[in-house]
C-alpha cells in the first residue's frame, strides 16, 4: 500500500530546508472555534482557532491542504488586514518561492511569442493599485441546505485587499495575442501531493483576461503577498470569484482551444440559466454548466452575531455589501421579517469591487428582535430570499437574517 | 513545470509540516485503518468529519470514487469497498 512516506519520497531533505512553503509551526491552537451557525456539526465540533506565522488566528477548516476563514470579527473594516486574510489550498504541495528566483513563463499557441517574467520585469510594468473583494466560490458552503460535500465554508472565506501589481493586457502585450486565442490559463508554483493529482490549472476568456482591472499583483495592502496568499505575485480579477486568482503564479498561457482539466469541469460549475450573473464563460459553456463567473451580490452583517445580547433601546447594526464589481448602491434593512424595509447608511466607498460599509440604526424592543438585510447593486440586482440549490454549494447570497435579545 | 518556471526550493515541504500536523481522531471501527493509510496520504483526515453527518451511504461511496477517478488516488477495489463502509457507518447519516 502507498504511504504517506512514499509519496513524500525524499523529503527527509526538506527538514533541514531553512524556509518551509507550509505553515511549519503553529503557535497556538485552541479549541473551539467561533464557526458560522448552521455549518455541519462535523466541522463545528472539528474546527480550531490556529495561528500560523506571519498571521492572527484564523477558523482552521483543514490543515492539508491548507484552508483557513477569517472569522466574523475581522470583518469590521472594508479593508481586510493580511495577517486576518483567509487561506484557500487545493493541493498540498505548497514550495517555498524566491523571490529572486520567480519567473512566469508568458507564450502558448495563442500568443505570437514567449518570454519569462521576473518579479522585478513585473515591477518594471506601470504599476496600477486596486481595492478588490477576493471571496472563494465556495464561501457559505457550509450553509447549503441540504448540505453538500466539500469545504465547509462560514461567512469568512473572503476578504478585500488594495492590490497593487501589472495589469495582465501589459504582460500579454509583450508576447502579442493572435487573434485565434480564445482563453488565457494560469498556473501557479503549488501542486499535488500525488503526481496522478490534477494541477490546479484555471483559465479566463480573452476579454476577462485583458480587463483592465485584471493584475498580475505583487502588493497587498501595501506590503508583500504572505506567503499563503500567493506570494510573489498572483493574480487578481476583481469581481469573479477566487478560483481565477491564481496563487504563486508561475505560467500564463495564451490558448486557440479551451482549457481542460479537472479543475474547469467538473469543478466550479454553476447549472446554466440559475443566477443572475451577466459575465459568462462562452467557450467553456455546455448544455448543463457553465462556469462559475462573477459575485453575486451579498451582504453580511458583522457587528453582531446571531443571537447577541444588546440593550433595549437606540442600537447600530453595521456590516459590509459587495457585489461583481457592479457596485453596491444600497443597502436595506427590515426588523418586521421583511414586511417593511429601510435605507442602510452607506460608508466609504473605495471603488465598485470593494468591500461597502453600511450601518443601520434602530430602536430595539425588550426581548427578540429579528434584523434582515438585503443588498442593491447598480443593475438593479438584490440577494435570493431563499437558497437557489446547486451540488456544489456556489453563489449563496440569501438575505442573512439575525436575532438580537434585547433587555 | 514548477521545477522548470521557478528555481524554487523544490524539494517536497510537506513533511515538516506534517510532524506540526494535528492529530485527527476518526472514530474507531472496521475499515480505519484504510481510511487512516489511503486517504490521509493526500489530506488531512478532518475532511471526513467535515462532511458529516450528512452524506448516505451512496453519496460516501461517491466522494471515494471520484478521489480515485478524478484525483487518482490509488486506492484498491477492496480498499476502496471498506473505506466508503467505514465513513457510511460512521460519518454517514
Amino acid at each position: 500500500m502507498l504511504t504517506r512516506r512514499s509519496v513524500l519520497g525524499a523529503a527527509g531533505a526538506g527538514l533541514t530546508l531553512a524556509g518551509s512553503g507550509w505553515p511549519r509551526f503553529s503557535e497556538s491552537r485552541a479549541a473551539g472555534a467561533p464557526v458560522t451557525p448552521g455549518v455541519p456539526a462535523g466541522i463545528a465540533d472539528a474546527a480550531t482557532m490556529e495561528t500560523l506565522p506571519g498571521k492572527k488566528p484564523l477558523i482552521r477548516l483543514s490543515y492539508r491542504p491548507p484552508n483557513y476563514e477569517s472569522p466574523l470579527d475581522y470583518f469590521r473594516t472594508s479593508i481586510t488586514p493580511n495577517d486576518e486574510f483567509f487561506i484557500r489550498y487545493h493541493l498540498s504541495d505548497i514550495p517555498d518561492v524566491n523571490a529572486a528566483a520567480c519567473k512566469i513563463a508568458v507564450g502558448g499557441d495563442g500568443a505570437n511569442g514567449q518570454t519569462e517574467l521576473t518579479l522585478d520585469d513585473l515591477k518594471k510594468l506601470p504599476a496600477y493599485e486596486i481595492v478588490a473583494v477576493n471571496q472563494c466560490s465556495g464561501n457559505r458552503r457550509g450553509l447549503s441546505n441540504p448540505h453538500v460535500a466539500g469545504v465547509e465554508w462560514g461567512y469568512g472565506a473572503m476578504g478585500c485587499a488594495r492590490w497593487k501589481g501589472a495589469r495582465l493586457k501589459d504582460v500579454l502585450a509583450i508576447v502579442g495575442l493572435k487573434p485565434e486565442a480564445i482563453e488565457i490559463a494560469f498556473n501557479g508554483a503549488d501542486g499535488p501531493a500525488f503526481d496522478k493529482t490534477p494541477d490546479f490549472i484555471k483559465s479566463l476568456p480573452v476579454w476577462r483576461a485583458v480587463d483592465e482591472s485584471t493584475l498580475i499583483a505583487y502588493e497587498m495592502n501595501g506590503a508583500p503577498l504572505p506567503h499563503l496568499n500567493g506570494f510573489p505575485a498572483r493574480l487578481i480579477v476583481p469581481g469573479w470569484t477566487g478560483t481565477y486568482w491564481m496563487k504563486h503564479l508561475i505560467s500564463v498561457t495564451a490558448l486557440t482551444k479551451p482549457q481542460g482539466g479537472f479543475w474547469m469541469n467538473p469543478a466550479y460549475r454553476i447549472p446554466v440559466g440559475m443566477f443572475p450573473v451577466v459575465a459568462r464563460f462562452v467557450t467553456q459553456e455546455n448544455a448543463t454548466t457553465t462556469p462559475i463567473t462573477e459575485i453575486v451580490v451579498n451582504s453580511l452583517i458583522t457587528s453582531h452575531a446571531d443571537g447577541a445580547k444588546v440593550k433595549a433601546g437606540n442600537n447600530t447594526v453595521s456590516g459590509l455589501a459587495w457585489d461583481g464589481g457592479y457596485g453596491i448602491t444600497g443597502v436595506e434593512a427590515s426588523i418586521d421579517g421583511g414586511k417593511t424595509w429601510s435605507a442602510a447608511t452607506l460608508g466609504e466607498d473605495l471603488g465598485r469591487y470593494a468591500f461597502r460599509p453600511w450601518s443601520f440604526a434602530f430602536k430595539a424592543k425588550t426581548g427578540k428582535n429579528t434584523v434582515t438585510i438585503n443588498a442593491t447593486n447598480k443593475i438593479g440586482q438584490t440577494q435570493t430570499a431563499a437558497l437557489l440549490f446547486n451540488p456544489a454549494g456556489y453563489h449563496n447570497n440569501v438575505m442573512q437574517n439575525i436575532t438580537l435579545n434585547a433587555a | 513545470m514548477r521545477t522548470i518556471a521557478f528555481a524554487v526550493i523544490a524539494a517536497l515541504v510537506a513533511l515538516p509540516a506534517l510532524a506540526d500536523e494535528p492529530t485527527i481522531k476518526l472514530k474507531p471501527g472496521p475499515g480505519l485503518d484504510k481510511v487512516e493509510g489511503n486517504c490521509g496520504t493526500c489530506h488531512s483526515l478532518v475532511y471526513l468529519q467535515m462532511n458529516s453527518p450528512f452524506l448516505n451511504a451512496a453519496a460516501w461511496n461517491a466522494e471515494v470514487t471520484k478521489m480515485i477517478k478524478a484525483f487518482g488516488a490509488p486506492i484498491s477495489d477492496g480498499d476502496a469497498k471498506d473505506i466508503a463502509a467505514y465513513l457510511a457507518a460512521n460519518y454517514g447519516t
